[in-house]
């Protein structure tokens, strides 16, 4: 009995965690999508949600609920800084080129924040109370109602965005053919922008739901935003449900793997993922290979 | 020389080559023709290793080639150029030959790296060779010029002589007119009928049906994926359903 | 032909002459890092620059020829020369083998791949605590000796980097100049029309990836025997990203630019001692504006920016006094 409640509890934890993966990965999706490129700063708006609230919290004494509410719009701001400043002066980039522009702008906003905000890891304190609940026999902390909801009305939002309004399919229509959408009126330059700014958005709040489990550094960037591609591509770069099965997926394993096996190499399971999903089905579980046109 | 037997290539639900057939006879100027979106283009990326076909084989003098890919048709004599021009952009004319005779060459990793006196000899010819090529397509001047700042024409003709330092058997020509003037048309024309002349097989994919006429031996007509016609340009110019496959009914 | 010759000559002149100007060790201790950090960024460069193939994980390999050589020197008392080809020979077969499926991707699949490889044995230098001292290191590493000589000094190590550094940029700038190096930056502009003209691009890239990573490996065994002492944190992403700046700074496919690049981002820190938590903002504005900016590197910049500053500058010479 035991054990099973023990696997119930990796489960749980896996799949909060899987769902902060998956809100991470639609950000890479999303603007993957819109522009083609992959952007590797994406992990460092996750870890701006989380160290801005934290700031704010600490050094300007604001509430936790207020602080939450004004980390989001500033760190979506610092998204449209970016694409201002690094994506949009670039030509014709090559995939090299992007690639370095956006790991440059990665470390970049990583180096600033350390120099302003230091090295320590901060805590923040959970959104209603840290009282656990009992779920199945596994222990479960209110915030992780929080996560599973969130992600919830994103993955909602999502698809009634992409789906449904003028924008999202204007967006999903630059990802198909830049040319052809800017011909039929589309703003492309527009679109590019908002796709940043929206990829920003939910990092932050990706980044600031998990600050109270995980806490929150200068440096937590980077193995989220890569656990986060991960999931995106395990979902084949859709901003739905495929995102959301790889984030879960890559939860559930890694946290059985830490769990069963050993947690010093529990970040290495999600990489061995990621290179076993990247040499057999790059192009995900969901998606049919493609073909190159010559 | 070559023969193409059913080809058939599928992209999912899209059908682009259904059962084309065609001998290619050695030393022919044999062109393909037909309206946009006919598969010309993707039956030579069959034939050329790029794509493999979902039905039928080619083959090259006998030998089944079907699938293998580009790297290994080279060795047996096989080349192509591209429609939307494939140049070595950062390389300079000459040494964007010089790839071309990649296949005549041997050095391999060690021996350029330490650079045996079998390499530099090697060198030597491969370079020397190179301006004979550019020199054949009349372009020897340009050979210290970047690939990326040729003209258009210039680049063509770059592309045909790189592909002719391979000492190819037979040559595929995507598209090989397009974006040329009329003067330009022509000299391609002319330099099209020299490389037959020195013995190799010349295959054209063209939209450009004066360059086809005046070149071509044989032609084979391709309406949405099917062969419509095959023949001399006296034959297809009055083949009917050739005539309203370009011109619409009546 | 000719002029490259001399011009590598000089090079070396002047690197063989560096000691005897040299005030103290200080400075030869710093330069003994420009080389084996001018290895690594021509191993990258061979990689990036010329056949276009990004790669993020370049540290793993130079962590894994480090942590090989001592473990076999220093926990198996194997000779250290031995080591070092043995460390050489099997990261170049490891990453002979995982290029093949790490090389199908491109782009950005491969930019994540190799930062996952790289990742992957970060973690493990980390955990195989038992192998590798985990955390806190591994010491006890031998130095290197040939015959009397042990080269434990900065002086000696000077000498024996920089033989190493020069017939590593000697041989690259063989390959460059070859018929191996067309093939390569042909693949980088066109992979198509490459293997259309008989390259095999995908042998190719695979045999230029594991030449990387033994260089990598290469410059791993020195860095061990040069430190004696070797742990997990010099060999991570950051690292790879510090090689990456090193490659571009410099200027992709120009191995001169290598050596540039290594020495700027080796001297500067130093430098900056003042300003050590800088560096990584350094980097990142160095990476987005030279990409921007210079994306030939200094080789192409600097020239360029000389010639804008100092126009016709052979006539102004003739007619001053």
């Amino acid at each position: 009995m035991q054990f099973f409640e023990q696997l119930t509890q990796y489960l749980l934890s896996g799949l909060s965690t899987g769902a902060i993966y998956a809100l991470i990965g639609f950000g890479f999706a999303i603007i993957y999508n819109t522009t083609g490129i992959i952007n590797f700063a994406q992990g460092e708006f996750v870890m701006l949600g989380g160290m801005t609230t934290v700031y704010l919290i600490s050094s300007l004494k604001i509430p936790l609920a207020l602080a939450v509410l004004m980390a989001i719009p500033l760190v979506t701001v610092c998204g449209a800084i970016f694409e201002r400043l690094a994506i949009r002066p670039l030509r014709k980039p090559s995939p090299l080129n992007l690639v370095i522009i956006t790991i440059g702008g990665s470390i970049l906003i990583r180096g600033l924040v350390m120099l302003f905000w230091g090295k320590d890891t901060h805590s923040m304190p959970s959104f209603s109370g840290s009282e656990p609940l009992n779920l199945a026999g596994a222990t479960i902390l209110p915030q992780h109602i929080w996560i599973f909801a969130v992600t919830l009305l994103i993955i909602i939002g999502n698809k009634i965005f992409f789906s449904c309004s003028i924008t999202g399919k204007a967006m999903r229509a630059c990802a198909c053919n830049r040319t052809a959408a800017s011909l039929v009126g589309i703003d492309v330059r527009r679109m590019v922008l908002l796709s940043f700014v929206i990829s920003s958005a939910m990092g932050s709040m990706a980044g600031i739901i998990i600050a109270p489990l995980t806490m929150t550094s200068y440096d937590v960037g980077i193995m989220l935003g890569l656990k986060g591609f991960c999931a995106a591509i395990i979902g084949g770069m859709s901003s739905g449900i495929g995102t959301v099965f790889g984030g879960l997926l890559l939860g559930i394993l890694e946290s059985l793997g830490a769990g069963l096996i050993s947690s010093g190499y529990k970040d290495a399971i999600a990489f061995i993922i990621l290179l076993l999903i990247l040499f057999i089905r790059p192009q995900g579980l969901f998606r049919k290979a493609e073909t190159e046109r010559v | 020389m070559l023969k193409i037997s059913g080809i058939t290539r599928k992209f999912g639900g899209l059908t682009a080559l259904d059962d084309v057939s065609l001998m290619f006879g050695r030393d022919d100027i044999t062109g393909v023709i037909g309206p946009n979106g006919a598969g010309k283009t993707t039956l030579f990326n069959i034939v050329t290793g790029i794509y493999t076909p979902t039905a039928g084989s080619v083959h090259l003098e006998e030998k089944d080639i079907t699938g293998i890919p580009p790297e290994r048709l080279a060795k047996l004599g096989m080349v192509r150029t591209f429609q939307n021009i494939e140049l070595f952009g950062r390389m300079t004319v000459l040494e964007n030959v010089m790839v071309g005779l990649h296949t005549q060459s041997r050095s391999g990793l060690l021996a350029c790296a330490f650079k045996s006196p079998g390499h530099l000899r090697e060198e030597r010819a491969v370079r020397e060779r190179a301006m004979q090529w550019l020199d054949f397509v009349g372009i020897a001047e340009l050979s210290g010029v970047t690939a990326a700042n040729l003209s258009f024409g210039k680049g063509r003709l770059l592309e045909i002589a790189r592909a002719m330092a391979l000492e190819p058997r037979i040559i595929l020509m995507d598209e090989p007119a397009a974006g040329l003037n009329s003067r330009e048309t022509a000299e391609l024309a002319l330099l099209i009928r020299k490389v037959r002349e020195s013995g190799i097989t010349v295959a054209l994919v063209e939209h450009d049906m004066e360059l086809v006429m005046d070149v071509c031996d044989y032609i084979l007509v391709l309406n949405l994926g099917r062969k419509l016609a095959e023949g001399t340009p006296r034959e297809i110019q009055e083949n009917p359903a050739v005539i309203e496959a370009y011109l619409g009914e009546g | 032909m000719k002029k490259e010759v001399i011009k590598f000559l000089i090079f070396a002149l002047l690197l063989l002459v560096f000691p005897f100007f040299a005030k103290g060790g200080y400075l030869l201790n710093v330069l003994v890092f420009v080389g084996i950090h001018t290895i690594l960024a021509i191993g990258l460069n061979l990689l990036l620059g010329f056949a276009g193939q990004i790669s993020l994980g370049q540290a793993a390999f130079f962590g894994l020829g480090a942590y090989l050589s001592g473990i076999l020197t220093g926990t198996y008392a194997v000779n250290p020369w031995l080591a070092l080809i043995a460390a050489a020979l099997i990261v170049g077969i490891i990453a002979f083998v995982i290029g093949f499926p790490i090389l199908k991707l491109k782009g950005h699949y491969l930019a994540m791949a190799t930062l996952g490889m790289g990742i992957i044995a970060y973690i493990v230098f980390n955990e195989a605590v038992d192998l590798t001292g985990g955390p806190s290191g591994l010491s006890g590493i031998p130095n290197l000796s040939l015959g009397a000589i042990t080269f434990d000094s900065d002086l000696k190590n000077y000498f024996l980097i920089w033989t190493f550094t020069l017939a590593t940029m000697l041989v690259s700038l063989n390959i460059g100049n070859s018929r191996i190096g067309r093939a390569l930056r042909a693949i980088h502009d066109s992979e198509v029309a490459a293997r259309v003209m008989g390259v095999n691009a995908r042998l190719l890239k695979v045999q230029i990836f594991s030449l990387s990573a033994l260089l990598s490996a290469v410059a791993g065994s020195l860095y061990a025997h040069t430190m004696t002492f070797i742990s997990p944190a010099s060999f991570g992403f950051n690292f790879s990203i510090e090689l990456l700046t090193m490659v571009v700074i410099g200027g992709l496919g120009s191995i001169y630019g290598s050596f540039l690049g290594a020495a700027l981002l080796t001297v500067l820190p130093e430098l900056l001692r003042a300003f050590q938590d800088y560096d990584i903002i350094i980097y990142g504005l160095l990476l987005i504006l030279m990409t921007m900016f210079m994306p030939g590197g200094l080789v192409c910049g600097l020239p360029a920016v000389c010639g804008a500053l100092f126009p016709k500058r052979k006539e102004r010479g003739k007619g001053s006094a």
